[in-house]
């Protein structure tokens, strides 16, 4: 997971263990930030991960955590200090 | 999160609610109740009643609700709920009960004990999860179950002459005089989940303010029993029951009305 520092762009993060794969997230998001990952969870669903590729482009709107019915995402919002 | 190199401050928008448990909901994947059972723990944490609210729960798919909540709840006979959230608040009247049921306990075996407390005008909030189908037991009809819709005991779907209609529960407990804030609201969409919160948080507010009985009806998709993909649940809940189950509030006394205002404008 990257840290805060790496980041220069509002980012969300999944609990991979958490998500059942409803993917609602990916439907929602407004930028396709999202995406279903290519491996199975220990409960045997796809959860949802964040595209590499597009990760600068998420605005943090928190579409995906309102959405979410597993409580699997944390919207994180970078502020001017 | 010592060094932050672009002079910014992380802020967290979103996060799991303090008033849930760590542990995950046992719901099916896309289930609304994962959805409002967060709605009503974010609202306990910004009203910060998490010392004094209660959740009663019932039974369906919305009885495990008092082990997902990191506050007192307990669990009633099936439909009673009401009536245990009206002896909590006549006994404590300073702690908050609430009611978290489903469509197969609030409007039928528990539709004498909702109309009741409606009547009393019991000091208490319902939140009452339409699904418009028997969840838990496997997707048997359900009073609210809507004319033609599949289901496993009505396999043609609804037929009127043979099982009757549906129930519309807001516009009938709105008739009621000791009801103060009675709201339909839908979880389709992210604007529809955004009101949805705010009609849970003024149902919460005029039980705080001791108005009346509140209740807040929550159209939810169920994936698994519709047997539809969750997306195309909640496409699915737009197309059929919103025309059946209008959005909107059905009643709101004029006390109910200033909070809002007040609520509006802060």
């Amino acid at each position: 997971m990257a840290t805060a520092t790496q980041r220069k762009s509002n980012y969300v993060v999944i609990d991979s263990e958490r998500c059942k794969g409803c993917h609602l997230c990916i439907a929602f998001c407004p930028k396709g930030v999202l995406k279903p990952a290519s491996r199975i969870n220990r409960m045997g669903y796809t959860p949802a991960e964040v595209n590499e590729k597009k990760t600068r482009e998420c605005t943090g709107c928190g579409i995906c955590a309102l959405m979410c019915p597993d409580v699997a995402v944390t919207v994180h919002r970078l502020k001017k200090r | 999160m010592a060094q932050l190199e672009y002079n910014e401050l992380e802020t967290i928008l979103y996060q799991k609610p303090e008033a849930l448990e760590e542990h995950p909901f046992h719901f099916c994947p896309g289930c609304g109740h994962g959805i409002a059972l967060r709605l009503v723990a974010e609202i306990i944490d910004e009203l910060e009643i998490r010392e004094r609210a209660i959740c009663v729960a019932s039974i369906g798919c919305s009885v495990n609700s008092y082990e997902y909540f990191n506050f007192d709840g307990l669990e009633s006979a099936h439909g009673r709920a009401p009536a245990v959230a009206t002896a909590i608040k006549r006994c404590h009247p300073h702690l908050i009960p609430f009611t978290y049921q489903g469509d197969g306990d609030l409007a039928a075996i528990g539709t004498a004990e909702i109309v009741h407390a409606c009547a009393r005008g019991e000091n208490i909030t319902t939140i009452f999860i339409n699904n418009a189908i028997y969840g838990m037991t496997g997707g048997q009809m359900a009073p609210t179950t809507l004319t033609g819709m599949y289901s496993t005991s009505t396999p043609a779907g609804r037929k009127p002459s043979l099982a009757g209609y549906p129930i519309r529960v807001c516009e009938m407990l709105s008739t009621l005089e000791g009801t103060a804030y009675i709201s339909r609201v839908a979880l389709h969409s992210p604007a529809a989940v955004r009101k949805a919160k705010q009609a849970i948080k003024l149902a919460f507010r005029t039980q705080l303010a001791g108005l009346g009985m509140s209740l807040v009806e929550v159209l939810s998709p169920c994936p698994t029993n519709w047997r539809v993909e969750p997306v195309k649940a909640l496409e699915w809940l737009a197309e059929n029951m919103l025309p059946y189950y209008p959005l909107g509030e059905y009643k709101v006394i004029d006390a109910v009305a200033a909070l809002k205002k007040e609520d509006h404008h802060a």
